[in-house]
């Protein structure tokens, strides 16, 4: 059996998240994202490739979406709504929370603001997210009798989750995006070490190590102080989920830390309302904001207000979040015509802005003037500054986590090319792990991992954990020395039973049967004769002969010792002892050679296990011819 | 397996409390404090911590004095409140526990966050290593009910100042004797063993070796056993709680997997799974199966273990006392409806059946009902001018309770002011925000839509309720006004803001108190001047609990929640769970097991014996690497429906499961176990297959007393010998290579492996 992993999205590139992993009959779908950067069908995975019928309900065992970010939640509706989708959906409850608030933000700017025919309505999110199960960290659900599931905290944004997902003994983890440093409201990622057959990361900053998170926020915070103090205006564009929450708390304590009493503003009700949200999902941040929620929730700022159109233009300080972020249009790019003409004013910008916005122009270069359509051309003269802060683990954190988890194998997803290509090879190299980096609609398999089931005896579980000292020596090889984690017994399998597990001595017991011993033996002639006069009786005392014959063969035998024991010499199975019958069963006469008086018989016995041995002390003993001297 | 039922408890806020040995270890479930006990203690007399107006001054010499003139010997009169203990109270903890090595426990399992308050008495005694586990919601609730249970003693220790000696005086042997007999029972217990029990929440004290106390049967345990409760114990016994989600898996111990599943009765309640490698266990404590605050009962997580621990005692009440109730609340025309005692009827029975019937919503209906009346009760105290008094019981009836009465005073544009006093008011009711995944179902709903999850949060932003963590304060002085509507911390209405409230009140008719009693499935009853209670059996408990405030013109509500399953539900919950075995508390006897037809096998427990449970017999499941399974050499016996295989491996045991490896070369390569044969020859095929092999052979028969032995001789090309008996062959020859091809021969007609 093998895991068949389908990569519909991210592979390769950024953008609609989605991928489809076959383990031992169960079929889930990892997030369901759309693309920002296309308008076309390549906005959304190909779902045909799941399933040509289009019976998706059947094809899929569930799907499981990671975190609220667009490229990864935003084709959900259009999934389950028009596609139809009506199978098991799980995420964790700030996802279930927030995601539905993501989605109609998107729908919304599609649909209002550029005029686009929409995929899905209010009633189809509303719909969707009814059919959502929610999970919390690390509780283990069972989806259905073979498929278990269990998300851990990923840090990123509020309720991100890596998934931990098996079926039967094969197991993998999708980590979704993640972040392995804690930020201002959100802890780092955190997960239990795992048999894993296949890890599936995020690979974002595959190349890039980044350093410590701290000088770049007293960055950020002096830039906007210095605005302030200057009396000019600050204006930070961003979305109302994440990064809006993570700059106000950083705004906030530092407005505490340092009096400012300079008023910060939310701009639509959008963000206000999301920070209720937050509010009751606290134990969903980092340790310190969750230590202080009963006295002071992080999320109850104190010196946010709601900002009204008519404060655009008051005079005096400010500073104001408005959405959406990038100035991709609506309310921040209202703002920014106002302010961008003064060179008091202060505009910060994310790390990462996508083509054809405002935002993405601001970043490349430094343009004096904007044209915002064909009549209006803005002036910029205001200050820009480039937060720097980013919600992803660098490639350290993804070396960190391949390494914590060692799996068998790993896939890279979200990430650009060339960068995956040389984590791949640092992963392989470096680590030892077979790594893949496949593009869209690739497919790649690997093994799984199974497990023979069997019912043990107690004896047989009981007969390893105590050390067991007993093993044989190796011949021609070092002693062994009892591992005590080796358990030796019989499997039995029996026609339509399971199979079962026992100590080799309680065999015979469940097969039904007697045992019977086959022994060896051979009553073997020895030379000896005597210089000295010996009596008799001496002669005749089983020890005499026997001392001999072990001195002879401890020379000759220079592997194995040879045990004295007293009326007999033993070694493993073979026993050797004085045989004075004449009529001996197991003496053969036509061995009888040269002198017959000065011949002494010695009677061997050994088992199967040992005949190799036993054979080859027998013929030495032939051979020898004792001599007492 | 063995159990041993400590305590049945004494209901909600008492759970009960067992050890359970499994696979070897001790399992401590829960650890409670009997809270109910306190009613033996006189609450701190009027004035003491005057606050809202000048009451009389009362100093605890004045107090002390009159004690002194106390009569004695009052034991058979009716009981008045000065025979209540004068003293800073103890806690009763589970007294069988003491006798007990709390060094042998190896894992505690909190089950309510009421299971708790006893735990750091525990991780106090030395040599006490267990590992505790418990859920993030309990732990919690219950670390705020033990600061709120410090900070109330803190008002008695004020009061009477420190101890002069280790032991306190009323647990002295002369003065239990005169106790009066309600009390003593409490105190000592039938046998008087239970005294062992009471240990000071704080004290400065040290062990007194020359204490004697020769009248009771455990002294030494006594004064062995006391240790101080005090903040920074239970800051210590927090730090070695291990607290969980629901359904989070840890692994104890590499071979016990340990899970909670939401058991409805709190926030954060749960029912412990145990699963080791040869047994699996559910610690079933009393659920309830739909609840409009915490999550529903998940009963589906706990199908598929072999044996199920019913621990809930919610259920112990016999039809005798439920008669006797319904009469005396006939009597005073209550408007509750009382549950049908029936049982669930066999047969006709599908899945889909079973879990309507677990699943139907009464229960909750039933409760809110409840709650609307208490609320309308409430606003006709208010709106008589009198003021309600709701001491805090379950945080769940407290936060629905605001719920009800904030919208029955919104609809009747009253504007009452309510209260909640108590020291962890403000983190009790923040943290019931935070908590979505918790809660019920339509609690996480106000998440999505982006609402608050409890009314509350609303209610003090509009500055009509307010939170104090104590009466006397500033700020709550300035904007008291009656009426109004209290809910405050008690314990049994002895510690906390509630004594005084009751002590204000008690005397005004249109006032209310509303009192939770630990009566299960009681229903409801309205009882005016506290008549009529007498009758009830457990009734007893709460007129213990207004003895220091009677006489008593205040209007009393009493009323008991549902705290457990429902009778009705056990069966088709066992049914669909179908556990090989069920142990049950002995007083259900009727309610178990007679009328099934099913193959679970149930066993009944008693308090205070150790019941060994019958081994099951189950192997443990073993998981085989393919690797080692391909390399497996598998003969066919005789018999051609089996196969058999030397198996040898490295044994591992993760997350209780048994797994072997090939483990390093040397391991798989070694072959240590010793050919084994079984079997019979016979001896016609052994002859044939000889011949084969051109080795001419005769039988000859010889009998050796009573064995038949067969010598069977070869004569060429080299001699050869083969005798046979029933369990014995010996091959004698002198050449290597005969003796091979005999054996094979031989080998050919028995089983080896
Ligand atoms: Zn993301
Ligand atoms: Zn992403």
């Amino acid at each position: 059996m093998a895991i068949e992993t389908l990569v519909l999205g991210a592979g390769q590139e950024v953008g609609k998240s989605c991928v489809v992993v076959s383990i031992n009959g169960k079929r889930i779908m990892f997030d369901c994202g759309m693309h920002m950067g296309h308008q076309d069908h390549l906005r959304y995975p190909d779902f045909s490739l799941i399933s040509k019928s289009g019976d998706f309900n059947n094809a899929l065992s569930c799907i499981i979406i990671t975190h609220f970010h667009l490229d990864h939640i935003g084709a959900l509706p259009y999934f389950t709504e028009v596609c139809g989708y009506n199978g098991p959906i799980y995420m964790t409850y700030p996802t279930k929370a927030l995601g539905p608030l993501m989605l109609e933000d998107y729908r919304k700017v599609m649909v209002d603001r550029r005029g686009e025919e929409e995929q899905f309505s209010s009633e189809n999110i509303l719909q969707c997210m009814r059919k959502v199960t929610a999970v919390d960290l690390k509780q283990t659900v069972q989806v259905d009798k073979d498929l278990q599931i269990r998300a851990y905290y990923a840090g990123h944004v509020i309720g991100a989750a890596m998934f931990y997902a098996k079926v039967g003994d094969t197991a993998m983890v999708y980590t979704g995006d993640y972040n392995m440093t804690p930020d201002r409201h959100l802890g780092a990622a955190q997960i239990d070490r795992l048999r894993l057959d296949l890890l599936i990361t995020e690979s974002t900053y595959a190349t890039t190590v980044r350093d410590s998170k701290y000088a770049r926020e007293r960055e950020f915070l002096k830039a906007v102080h210095k605005c302030i103090a200057n009396g000019g205006k600050v204006l930070i564009p961003t979305f109302a989920l994440g990064r809006a929450q993570e700059l106000c708390i950083l705004l906030d304590d530092y407005w505490e830390r340092m009096n400012l009493k300079v008023p910060i503003y939310f701009s639509a009700g959008l963000t206000i309302q999301a920070n209720m949200y937050y509010k009751m999902l606290i134990n969903w941040t980092s340790q310190k904001v969750k230590d202080t929620y009963a006295t002071r929730n992080a999320f109850e700022f104190k010196n946010v207000r709601n900002f009204d159109r008519s404060l655009i233009n008051a005079p005096g300080p400010c500073v104001l979040f408005a959405t959406p972020g990038m100035i991709s249009g609506g309310f921040s790019l209202q703002v920014f015509k106002q302010w961008a003409p003064y060179e008091e004013n202060l505009v910060t910008l994310p790390g990462y802005c996508v083509a054809g916005t405002i935002g993405n122009r601001l970043m490349s270069g430094k343009p004096t003037k904007i044209d915002v359509d064909e009549n209006t051309v803005i002036d910029v003269r205001c200050q820009i500054h480039q937060l720097s802060f980013s919600p992803h683990t660098d490639a350290k954190g993804i070396m960190d986590l391949v390494k914590f988890l060692s799996p068998k194998h790993v896939i890279l997803v979200h990430g650009e090319k060339p960068k995956m290509e040389s984590l791949k090879g640092r992963i392989q190299s470096e680590l030892g792990i077979q790594c893949y980096d496949p593009q869209n609609n690739d497919m790649v398999s690997i093994p799984s991992t199974h497990y023979v089931k069997a019912d043990a005896s107690n004896a047989f579980i009981g007969s390893s954990s105590t050390p067991n000292f007993k093993f044989p020596k190796i011949r021609g090889g070092n002693s062994e020395l009892g591992d005590e984690r080796v358990a030796e017994g019989v499997l039995i399998m029996e026609k339509s039973e399971k199979a079962k597990v026992v100590h080799q001595d309680e065999l015979l017991e469940m097969v039904g049967g007697m045992k019977h011993e086959v022994q060896f033996a051979y009553c073997c002639p020895v030379q000896m004769s005597y210089t000295e006069r010996i009596s008799d009786s001496e002669l005749s005392s089983r020890n005499f002969g026997l001392h001999k014959l072990l001195a002879k063969l401890s020379t000759e035998l220079t592997e194995d010792s040879i045990q004295d024991c007293g009326e007999h010499l033993q070694l493993e199975s073979l026993y050797i002892s004085f045989c004075s019958r004449d009529n001996c069963a197991y003496r053969a006469t036509e061995d009888c050679i040269g002198d017959k008086s000065a011949t002494t018989y010695f009677c061997c016995t050994w088992l199967a296990a040992d005949e190799k041995l036993a054979w080859e002390v027998i013929s030495i003993m032939k051979k020898l011819h004792v001599i007492d001297t | 397996m063995k159990l041993t039922c400590l305590s049945k408890g004494g209901g909600y806020h008492c759970p009960p409390c067992h050890i359970v040995s499994v696979g070897g270890l001790q399992f401590l479930l829960d650890c409670p404090l009997d809270l109910l006990a306190l009613t033996i203690f006189s609450p701190i007399p009027t004035g003491s911590n005057a606050v809202l107006d000048g009451d009389s001054d009362c100093s605890p010499r004045t107090f002390l004095d009159s004690e002194d003139g106390r009569k004695r010997q009052k034991m058979d009169k009716t009981l008045d409140a000065d025979d209540l203990i004068r003293s800073e109270p103890c806690y009763k903890t589970v007294t069988n526990l003491h006798l007990w090595d709390l060094s042998f426990i190896d894992v505690v399992l909190i089950s309510t966050p009421m299971g708790m308050l006893g735990l750091p008495f525990l991780t106090r005694t030395k040599g006490f290593s267990a590992k505790i586990y418990a859920t993030d919601a309990a732990a919690r609730l219950g670390q705020l009910m033990m600061e709120d249970l410090i900070s109330m003693n803190v008002d008695f220790r004020q009061f009477y100042g420190p101890e002069e000696s280790s032991f306190p005086k009323w647990m002295k042997w002369e003065e239990l004797e005169v106790l009066p007999s309600a009390l003593k029972e409490i105190a000592v217990g039938k046998d008087g063993s239970e005294i062992a029990g009471w240990m000071p929440l704080y004290s400065h004290l040290t062990e007194d070796p020359h204490l004697h106390m020769s009248h009771l049967t455990d002294a030494y345990t006594v004064c062995r056993a006391r240790v101080l409760l005090s903040a920074a114990d239970m800051k210590d016994c927090m730090q070695k709680v291990q607290t969980l989600k629901y359904a989070e898996e840890t692994c104890y111990n590499g071979a016990f997997i340990l899970k909670a599943f939401s058991s409805g009765l709190e926030i954060g309640a749960c029912n412990w799974t145990i699963r080791g490698p040869k047994n699996s266990v559910v610690c079933l404590s009393s659920s309830i199966f739909v609840t409009s605050h915490a999550m529903n009962f998940d009963y589906h997580a706990l199908q598929g273990y072999d044996l199920i621990l019913f621990s809930d005692f919610s259920l112990d009440v016999n039809e005798d006392t439920e008669n006797r109730v319904m009469t005396a609340a006939n009597n005073l025309s209550s408007v509750s409806v009382f549950p049908s005692n029936y049982l669930y009827s066999d047969g006709s029975d599908t899945q889909h059946i079973i879990t309507e019937s677990l699943l139907n919503t009464d229960d909750s209906f039933e409760e809110m009902e409840k709650l609307a009346f208490i609320s309308s009760c409430i606003i006709d105290s208010v709106k008589a001018g009198g003021s309600a008094l709701i001491p805090i019981g379950r945080l769940g009836i407290v936060l629905q309770l605001l719920e009800y009465i904030s919208c029955a005073l919104e609809s009747l544009n009253l504007k009452v002011p309510i209260f909640v006093i108590s020291s962890v008011a403000e983190e009790l009711l923040a943290f019931s925000n935070v908590i979505p995944e918790w809660l019920c179902k339509q609690r996480q709903e106000k998440l999505y839509s982006g609402e608050p999850l409890f009314g509350h949060v609303d209610l003090i932003k509009g500055k009509k309720l307010h939170l104090f963590p104590a009466l006397h304060t500033e700020t709550l002085l300035k904007i008291w006004q009656e009426p109004c509507i209290v809910f405050s911390s008690h314990w049994s209405l002895r510690l906390g803001p509630c004594v005084h409230l009751l002590r204000r009140w008690c005397g005004d008719p249109n006032s209310l108190l509303v009192m939770e009693i630990s009566v299960i499935q009681l229903g409801m009853l309205l009882v005016t001047n506290n008549m009529a209670m007498y009758n009830l059996q457990k009734g007893v408990d709460a007129d213990l609990a207004l003895l220091p405030f009677k006489p008593m013109a205040m209007k009393i509500l009493q009323c008991s929640f549902l705290s457990g399953m429902k009778l009705e539900k056990v069966q088709p919950l066992l049914k669909m769970l179908h556990p090989k075995v069920v142990l049950f508390p002995e007083n259900l006897r009727q309610h178990f097991g007679g009328s099934s037809t099913s193959s679970i096998s149930f066993i009944q427990y008693s308090e205070n014996e150790t019941l060994r449970i019958p081994r099951l017999n189950l192997s443990p499941e073993l998981d085989i690497s393919t690797d080692l399974a391909a390399q497996l050499n598998w003969t066919k016996l005789t018999d051609e429906n089996i196969h058999i295989a030397r198996l040898k491996g490295e044994l591992s045991v993760e997350n209780g499961i048994h797994r072997l490896l090939p483990g390093n070369e040397q391991i798989v390569a070694s072959h240590s176990g010793l050919l084994m044969h079984w079997g019979s020859v016979n001896l016609q095929s052994l002859v044939a297959s000889l011949q084969n092999m051109g080795i001419n052979a005769h039988v000859e028969e010889e009998t050796n007393g009573t064995e038949t032995e067969y010598g069977v001789h070869i004569v060429g090309p080299n001699r050869a010998l083969i005798n046979i008996n029933a369990t014995r062959t010996v091959i004698s020859t002198g050449d290597e290579k005969l003796a091979s091809l005999i054996f094979e021969a031989i080998t050919n007609s028995l089983d080896s492996i």
